[in-house]
């Protein structure tokens, strides 16, 4: 598949889970395509980074749930936080773990999954959709008719779509990460509906051992529906052991937040790029080369 | 190594203090002088203590801060969502930032100003909310000020001592704030009240400085004790071991 035939299949309206973690192994050119279309109303779940900020930035987000949303080395995103600051955007914020049982709540069919974060925070306060529930045994040490201990139901976050981007995938949707984290790559595949994955580099089922163990192959065909080969695709984000992020891009983008007339240039050089072949095109141009490798 | 002790190591060395006692604990400080005192409690008097190398493993060995070359030594795979685990299991003490802090230990980094639609959008829950009720939790504020020091947060994060008072027994007995360190002293909740208390001053500074830097009504004992100065072994891992690059002093502004 090409990254226009997964937003093909797209349609606005719809919840979107994106992989990755903050300024980590996004899936870029998957977001690109989505920025060059015409979907809206998007809702979109993720560890946010600038798939988020992007989103925010070209209003096609109406929604975000997420625990935090960062550049890593710039602690906020600057796109998102303008949004949530000027009311442009709902936002789901939910505590980091709690966010993670969603997911998996998600993947394994069930309502909800219990947990104490939230209690005594003000995450309940800011989600009025959340509720709470009782256990139905007794606490350690209790006796049998001691009343169980409350804990928050934290819901199922079920996705529409998941758009992930892997080191290394065969042409049948087997996905392999490389660095030193999966984060919730494949949580997000098992929460969608279908799942589009791109990757640095399409290979062989029977080359699959060769960069990395078997532990790298957490991603199984099962919950994958296409496949595109991006190289560079997460750029500007990370993606060990291929590339690190590209600092300076980064930092240019980010700027852009507070400079309409440098977020117009940004966004018609880059992001309307047409394809990620004319993108990488366009980094090649920078003086920079365009960033690590 | 020469030279007196300077505020950025006199706070690392509080930090290391609140994890004193900790045993085989996962000590999760967040930050450039946390991790520093982190790993210094570690170096010195709380060796069971397990850090990781905040990217995805834990290290055995005493790192540098901001050296991703710096050789570790690997004792796990630590990848972010099993950190998670850790959290729920109680095993671990963090420290975190506060953009505000209330008398009862209430901790805001989510937002300034309604949640709805804040004047400032900061970094979220996180997972402030998770730890509080999981784990021992201390906070570092390198800017003490009536800004950060207030009479109530705008969004409560990480819970304080009011707002677990009527939860479980299980929460209540999971939930501790051990230490507040800030540019201008230690604080702690060692009252039968759980309010905010004065634990030390850091030399040099008043107590009335620190009562004006303040936006609630902070509890002071009769004597009121220097934070102490590291050792000369202290200062030794700090400046030539932990920080050779001094990144330590980038987390304070010149009062």
């Amino acid at each position: 598949m090409t990254e226009d035939d997964v937003v093909a299949e797209l349609s606005s309206g719809m919840t979107i889970g994106i992989g990755g973690w903050a300024s980590r192994r996004k899936p870029m050119s998957l977001i690109r395509a989505i920025l060059r279309s015409d979907l809206k109303d998007l809702t979109v779940v993720s560890y946010g980074g600038p798939d988020v900020g992007l989103l925010c930035a070209t209003g096609q987000a109406r929604r975000i749930v997420y625990g935090f949303v960062s550049l890593d080395t710039i602690p906020l995103e600057p796109h998102f936080r303008r949004a949530r600051q000027e009311g442009t955007v709902e936002a789901t914020e939910l505590d980091e773990g709690a966010f993670y049982l969603g997911l998996l709540a998600a993947a394994h069919r069930v309502p909800f999954y219990p947990t104490r974060a939230g209690l005594g925070s003000d995450m309940l306060a800011m989600n009025p959709q959340l509720r709470t529930v009782v256990s139905p045994y007794p606490p350690d040490g209790g006796e049998g008719d001691d009343p169980g201990e409350e804990l928050v139901a934290i819901p199922a976050l079920r996705l529409d779509a998941a758009l992930i981007h892997m080191n290394r995938a065969d042409a049948s949707g087997n996905g392999q990460f490389l660095g030193p984290d999966l984060y919730f790559d494949d949580l997000f595949a098992k929460a969608a509906a279908r799942t589009f994955m791109s990757c640095e580099r399409i290979v062989d089922t029977d080359a699959l051992l060769d960069e990395g163990s078997v532990h790298t192959l957490k991603v199984p065909r099962l919950f994958v529906d296409g496949v595109v080969e991006a190289p560079r695709g997460a750029h500007f984000t990370e993606c060990p052991p291929d590339y690190g992020r590209d600092e300076a891009f980064q930092a240019e983008y980010a700027a852009t937040a507070g400079d309409p007339a440098a977020w117009e240039a940004f966004r018609t050089h880059y992001l309307e790029a047409d394809g990620h072949d004319a993108y990488l095109a366009r980094l090649e141009q920078r003086t920079d080369g365009g960033g690590p490798r | 190594m020469s030279g007196p002790a300077t505020i950025d190591e006199i706070c690392a060395v509080a930090i290391a203090e609140a994890f004193r006692g900790d045993g085989e604990i996962l000590a999760n400080p967040i930050g450039t002088v946390p991790i520093i005192g982190g790993r210094l409690a570690r170096a010195t008097f709380e060796p069971d203590m397990v850090m990781t190398d905040t990217v995805a493993v834990l290290a055995a060995n005493t790192l540098p801060v901001g050296d991703p070359d710096a050789e570790r030594l690997v004792e796990a795979w630590m990848p972010y969502r099993d950190m998670f685990d850790v959290v729920w299991s109680g095993r671990r003490h963090v420290v975190m930032g506060a953009s505000q802090i209330d008398s009862a230990g209430n901790q805001n980094l989510a937002a300034i100003g309604d949640w709805r639609r804040p004047k400032a959008q900061l970094l979220g829950l996180r997972g402030a909310p998770g730890n509080l009720v999981n784990h021992t939790t201390s906070y570092w504020v390198p800017r003490h000020s009536t800004r950060t020091f207030v009479e109530s947060v705008d969004v409560v994060s990480g819970p304080g001592y009011d707002r677990v008072a009527d939860l479980s027994d299980t929460i209540r007995a999971n939930h501790e704030i051990r230490r507040i360190v800030s540019d201008l002293g230690v604080f702690d909740f060692d009252n039968p009240e759980r309010r905010m208390a004065l634990r030390s001053r850091h030399p040099g500074v008043a107590v009335e400085e620190i009562l004006e830097a303040t936006g609630f009504e902070l509890r002071v004992p009769d004597e009121v004790p220097e934070t102490r100065l590291p050792t000369d072994a202290e200062l030794h891992l700090i400046r030539e071991v932990i920080d050779p690059g001094g990144l330590r002093k980038a987390e304070f502004t010149p009062r």
